[in-house]
């Protein structure tokens, strides 16, 4: 009660002191406005990365191992990764047949080239050959139309399926399916689309690719020396482990290699990326966030800074008020609440100004300011005030009366 | 009756840096009862304004015993004394020492504030005792659309707010003129009549005339503590 009672007077004496320092108040505050800003903005950004690396690490799927002969990640020398024999298309049945733990396996082999429907194109597609199989092998769906079937696949057919980015690229206004697209200038008929899967600026997904059966991407754009990945499912989620070994042992078999003698291919998988990431992102978001605190503390240092002049303009005031009986913790609490009130009316501005930059944000990453970052923001800039108006207020509490008063 | 107000042996010492000391109260004793009207006098440096920082409990002293109804003062903390000159001391200063930017209303609840009095009875109590200054058409006035003797009685009106056990003027008429003095002068010798314990600290003898008793202080010690007999008065209606 008593306590609600300084409050509410602590609280009319900031905003009369406020109202009769437009000018200088409006200066301090934007150094907190502009901490807020530039701290909302980088949680949101950062939040967006971190969405869309999760989208883009999704579209890798969480149950599909890629045996390539790459690694994803590696410390390993470069010489003697490069000079691995490739991987063959053949090993594709060889898998399928052997393996009891896994439930799809698909080549897929990729260029890329430009495609085109009529004035519409698009370069730099990644033109991926594959069969049937892929639909499942890669847990990905379609929005429309279908994949190609088994006989399409074994046919070579000139049939493609595309992605939802190169949909909307070449077909701005027209239903894809049925139409004759040209790929790296050989004809293709466009049997289905795939659904939109977004992530890091489109990349790693379905959306910028077109897949066309492996015979005839092999025949139209060369196959030979190609790299080729073979992506195998997992039948079951929960024996992911056991079907790695699996698929570990029946590669060594495949390739011949003696027991004891290092892999000479890899199998990589979604869960390296995350891994690999997720300490990275960590380690950008500290930093950034870092840098963007920087701005609060200066913005703090601001406030600061006025409550000392405003502590010291108004000694006569506050012996005034000690005479007639106001105890340190009123005085502390008056300029605690003062600075508290600079902090948070900039700590608002901050996010008004911020919520629409953050849409501005959301046109290349997706992302909107989560809530937390709203009441987090709202809860620095009142520690900012607190914090940053602790020391003039001390000051202001333990001033002598006597000769606060005679101060002029 | 029991005093209100006893010192003995009041010493203020102030270190000057270094090893200089000024004795600003030497072995200061007094009592001052209840109803009492005392003028006290001293020229400047006599160390009138540091006895009455001490009596206002706006300061402590170096040594002596300070009994402020009864309770022991003398070596109270910050926050308790804080709470004595709440309570139970008005101030009357020379320079008002209004808040300027706050209405006759606010200036006169703000002890009441500190009080933890809540805001109804604060805003009642407070429109009371402007009126009873004669200001009951001024409540919302700030300070400076006011003359200097309407500041002085909301002044005052603060003072008398929390009903105190004493009234501490410190140069009370020194800011006006001298018909205004007078008025306020009069407002102190009706609140004496009307039971107030009234204590003026003043350079001026013509001002220490009103009052019951004179204390005149010379180099830190009482020099002289007389009862006026024939005091000047002015015929209230």
């Amino acid at each position: 009660m008593y306590f609600l009672t300084e409050l509410k007077e602590g609280l009319a004496i900031s905003f009369r002191a406020i109202r009769t320092n437009k000018m200088r108040s409006v200066l301090t505050t934007l150094g907190i406005v502009i901490g807020i800003v530039s701290v909302t903005l980088m949680s949101t950004a950062i939040e967006g990365v971190n969405r869309a690396f999760d989208k883009s690490a999704a579209a890798f799927g969480t149950d599909v191992f890629y045996v390539q002969k790459f690694p994803w990640v590696s410390n390993d020398d470069w010489a003697t990764i490069r000079n691995r024999r490739e991987l063959k298309v053949e090993y594709v049945d060889k898998i399928e047949r052997k393996s009891l733990l896994t439930d799809a396996v698909a080549p897929v082999m990729a260029t890329r080239r430009e495609v085109t429907f009529g004035n519409d194109r698009m370069d730099g597609a990644l033109i991926s050959g594959t069969t049937d199989a892929y639909l499942s092998a890669a847990g990905v769906s379609l929005a429309d139309g279908r994949f190609f079937s088994a006989e399409e696949s074994n046919g070579g057919r000139p049939v493609c399926a595309i992605g939802a980015v190169v949909a909307e690229t070449i077909f701005p206004n027209q239903d894809p399916i049925g139409k004759k697209i040209r790929v790296g200038g050989f004809p293709y008929t466009v049997i289905g689309v795939f659904e939109k899967q977004g992530g890091l600026f489109g990349q790693f997904t379905s959306d910028t690719r077109v897949y066309v059966p492996l015979l005839s991407f092999q025949s139209n754009f060369g196959g030979r020396r190609r790299d080729v990945t073979i992506q195998v499912r997992a039948a079951d989620l929960k024996q992911m482990e056991d079907a790695k070994i699996e698929l570990e042992g029946i590669m060594r078999q495949i390739r011949g290699i003696a027991p004891g003698k290092e892999n000479d291919f890899s199998i990589n998988q979604q869960e390296i990326l995350t891994q690999t990431f997720g300490p990275i992102s960590l380690v950008i978001a500290s930093i950034g966030l870092f840098i963007t605190g920087l701005s609060l503390f200066v913005g703090g240092i601001g406030i600061m800074n006025i409550m000392f002049v405003s502590v010291t303009e108004r000694t006569k005031e506050i012996g005034i008020r000690k005479a007639i009986g106001a105890r340190r913790r009123t005085i502390l609490l008056q300029f605690l609440v003062e600075a508290a009130a600079l902090c948070l009316i900039g700590g608002l501005i901050g996010l008004i100004i911020a919520f629409p930059l953050s849409l501005i944000v959301n046109q290349f990453l997706p992302t909107s300011m989560p809530l937390s970052v709203v009441f987090i923001s709202i809860s620095i800039s009142l520690a900012v005030g607190l914090i940053s108006g602790f020391l003039p207020a001390y000051r202001a509490a333990k001033m002598d009366p006597v000769e606060a008063l005679r101060y002029e | 009756m029991s005093n209100v107000i006893e010192l003995k042996n009041i010493v203020k010492t102030y270190d000057m840096g270094g090893a200089e000391q000024v004795h600003a109260l030497q072995g200061v004793s007094l009592a001052l009862g209840r109803n009492e009207y005392v003028a006290i006098m001293g020229p400047s440096g006599s160390g009138k304004s540091t006895l009455m920082n001490i009596i206002g409990c706006l300061d402590t002293p170096t040594s002596g015993l300070y009994e402020f109804n009864g309770i022991n003062v003398s070596e109270m903390n910050d926050n308790d004394l804080a709470k004595i000159r709440n309570k139970e001391i008005g101030f009357v200063f020379q320079t008002f020492n209004l808040l300027a930017r706050s209405d006759a209303l606010h200036n006169v609840e703000l002890p009441l504030i500190y009080a933890g009095i809540p805001a109804a009875e604060r805003k009642r109590r407070a429109k009371e005792t402007l009126e009873h200054v004669q200001l009951g058409d001024r409540v919302h006035h700030k300070p400076n659309e006011l003359s200097g003797g309407q500041r002085q009685r909301v002044a005052v009106a603060r003072a008398l707010v929390t009903k105190p056990s004493i009234i501490l003027a410190d140069e009370p008429t020194g800011n006006l003129d001298s018909k205004t003095g007078e008025e306020i002068l009069m407002l102190f010798e009706e609140l004496h009549r009307q039971g107030n314990t009234i204590i003026i600290v003043t350079h001026e003898a013509e001002i220490a005339e009103h009052a019951h008793r004179v204390i005149r202080i010379r180099d830190g010690k009482v020099a002289s503590d007389d009862h006026v007999t024939k005091r000047r008065t002015y015929a209230v209606a």
